[in-house]
């Protein structure tokens, strides 16, 4: 649902935004054509994301509602365990440029400028989890499919009216949501940034053709905070459990650990399984008939 | 970070630069800059990584037979866009006697030879080129190098774990499947051997891998570079091969990732650092080898508990042990099946060779 709502509000914004964009931020100063460094308005500053939009901090484990994610999305998070977190090599992971906004997380945002020409050659998005996201805006094309993938992905950015328009490819594979819900190293993340005064929209389009069977269109607001100054986000990694080297901790297919955390959800909130289940359908107002018609306790399988 | 983004900022230079040139001259391949010295020369069959310096040219695998001359001609374009950016020495002294001029002419020089040619596995893709690439290379000798043997100047030396020449040849009087031009030169039968030398720069040790994609195969650790070639063992374009027959097993799989993480340092949060390059697809580094890793290991332990259950392997298929992952990494060329088939047949216990009863008078009671 929540979904279905920044769906919403992508469509308004965008459809707002482009309204009321100015012909001239789509060409530089002497009208010679388009212009990727010259154009839109100044995004750089301190934002601070406003929480009142959706609560994006505290996951819930087995919460899928508004991800449209496949059968094989499903079944990974049903053998997804969070002490999996305490592994060496994932104890200090960062969120990815897919989902570092849900955090939720302050965000730095900043400027290069060619020191000639004056116009602005990056952007740099910036979190409290430390991933620097660079977008370009000289026109240079993605790498190539056999370049290596980061957690801040490869950025490039173009105005369309005063909204800047991002394009993100070779993103680690990584968590879409933090209960085992993952993305793959395929996807394709379309964002769009709109600065309404204070005010700062950061909207996320989401494509994985390998676990999401539509987009993933998520919104995060933020307002703008002079005072503020991102602390430092330092992570060592530490010996957190004395396990056999090897070891991967998951859930076994067909254990009572495999279903228990989505029967749990389900229980607490009284959704039907076949609602949680039901991928990209949570995502649409129809599904809401089916939660209201579903007996108490039919979370149960 | 700062590297990671160097590095593939550097790479959409090279592919959308003068490295572009470089694809075209190569036909189907690709070259990228992976990190130091070492270089991934793409589309060949399996990956190659090369160094290339001042000391020469060493290839860990040679790609398909086919691709061999693309392959060539790819790594004298890359010599000689190297030599190209290379800048002169710098002199702050001695200009009354010797100028820096005739220096900067130098990348007309003919280029260092291949030296080398390392094989993670006797695979064809991965040895194909190994006959005419070592023909095109040289083996300095003298010393105790290869003194008494009149052809062994004649081209670049080929290391590998000995069951790669076990695999290539054959005993004397029958046909083996590869010419001998092709076979290894030095092999090794320890847990690992070192190139006598820094090359490039770089310390280059050759690990073994045992039964795990084959009994043969080796990863490749530049330790200036800080760059892991690992051959078939890591692949990301599907599931790990996993050839049964020629003694591989899921488990030597697992251990093998499990021990090239043991060398992986991070540069930031498991991402650059030890850049690492597969036997097949794009570079990657500690943060994509650990996915695969856990990957391997939860679908082995799946595996592993349907076996200990007395599944068949048709109820194991039935079963569809590795259903999460296959839309990333099942291909039609390496479907989940086969790959769950050979993981399933390497975790069966092994039938005990029957043995001669032994006389009851001569058992130990």
């Amino acid at each position: 649902m929540r979904q279905m709502t920044a769906a919403a509000v992508l469509a308004v914004t965008l459809a707002a935004t482009l309204a009321r964009a100015p012909a001239r931020a789509q060409q530089d100063p002497e009208g010679a054509g388009p212009s990727f460094g010259f154009g839109g308005v100044d995004l750089s500053g301190e934002w601070t994301p406003v929480r009142a939009e959706d609560n994006t901090g505290n996951t819930e484990l087995g919460d899928w509602v508004g991800i449209p994610m496949n059968e094989a999305a499903r079944l990974r998070a049903m053998a997804w365990v969070a002490s999996i977190q305490t592994l060496p090599e994932w104890q200090c992971r960062p969120h990815a440029a897919s989902y570092i906004s849900r955090g939720p997380s302050q965000l730095r945002i900043s400027k290069e400028v060619d020191p000639t020409s004056r116009e602005t050659t990056a952007w740099h998005m910036e979190w409290l989890r430390s991933i620097d996201k660079a977008i370009y805006m000289d026109g240079r094309p993605h790498p190539s499919a056999n370049a290596p993938h980061t957690w801040g992905g490869y950025s490039t950015g173009e105005w369309i009216g005063d909204m800047l328009k991002i394009t993100t490819t070779h993103v680690k594979e990584e968590y879409l949501k933090r209960d085992g819900v993952f993305h793959s190293d395929q996807i394709t993340v379309t964002s769009y940034l709109i600065r309404r005064g204070n005010y700062l929209t950061f909207i996320l389009v989401e494509n994985d053709p390998v676990y999401l069977t539509e987009p993933l269109v998520r919104s995060t607001e933020y307002q703008i905070d002079t005072h503020q100054n991102i602390s430092p986000y330092p992570c060592n990694v530490v010996e957190e459990v004395d396990r056999p080297k090897g070891i991967v901790p998951h859930n076994m297919p067909g254990t009572p650990e495999y279903t228990n955390d989505v029967k749990d959800f389900a229980n607490r909130y009284h959704i039907p399984w076949d609602v949680i289940t039901a991928g990209a359908a949570t995502m649409y107002p129809e599904i809401q008939a089916r939660v209201k018609a579903a007996p108490a306790g039919n979370g149960k399988r | 970070m700062r590297r990671m983004l160097l590095i593939v900022f550097a790479a959409a230079l090279l592919t959308a630069g003068p490295g572009a040139q470089q694809t075209r001259d190569g036909g189907d391949l690709e070259v990228l800059p992976v990190h130091g010295s070492i270089y991934l020369v793409a589309g060949a069959g399996g990956n190659i990584a090369v160094s290339v310096g001042k000391d020469g040219v060493l290839l860990v695998d040679s790609g398909a037979a086919p691709m061999t001359d693309k392959v060539l001609a790819a790594i004298r374009q890359l010599q000689k866009e190297l030599a190209q950016r290379e800048q002169p020495p710098e002199l702050r002294f001695g200009a009354e006697t010797r100028g820096t001029l005739q220096a900067s002419l130098n990348y007309i020089a003919p280029p260092k030879p291949i030296r080398y040619i390392i094989n993670t596995t006797a695979d064809a893709d991965h040895v194909g080129g190994n006959e005419k690439v070592a023909n095109a290379g040289k083996t300095f000798t003298g010393g105790n190098v290869a003194g008494d043997i009149a052809d062994a100047g004649q081209g670049a030396a080929v290391i590998a774990y000995e069951n790669v020449l076990t695999r290539m040849s054959a005993p004397t009087g029958e046909q083996s499947p590869t010419p001998s031009g092709a076979w290894p030169t030095d092999t090794f039968f320890q847990e690992s051997m070192k190139v006598s030398h820094f090359f490039n720069g770089d310390g280059v040790q050759i690990i073994h891998i045992p039964s795990a994609h084959t009994d043969g195969d080796s990863i490749v650790y530049f330790r200036h570079s800080d760059v892991i070639a690992t051959g078939d063992i890591f692949d990301m374009t599907h599931y790990p091969v996993i050839d049964v027959d020629k003694g591989g097993s899921i488990k030597g799989i697992v251990d093998g990732l499990n021990r090239v993480l043991d060398l992986v340092i991070p540069e930031f949060r498991m991402e650059g650092g030890t850049m690492i390059v597969p036997g097949h697809g794009r570079i990657g580094d500690g943060g994509d080898l650990a996915y695969y890793r856990d990957m391997i290991t939860i679908i082995r332990d799946r595996v592993e508990d349907m076996v200990k259950k007395g599944m068949t392997l048709d109820q194991v298929k039935a079963a569809k042990p590795t259903a999460d992952y296959d839309p990333r990494w099942a291909t039609k060329a390496y479907t989940a099946d086969m790959f769950v088939e050979a993981a399933y047949k390497s975790l069966v216990p092994k039938k005990p060779a029957p043995t001669k009863s032994t006389p009851a008078s001569t058992t130990k009671k």
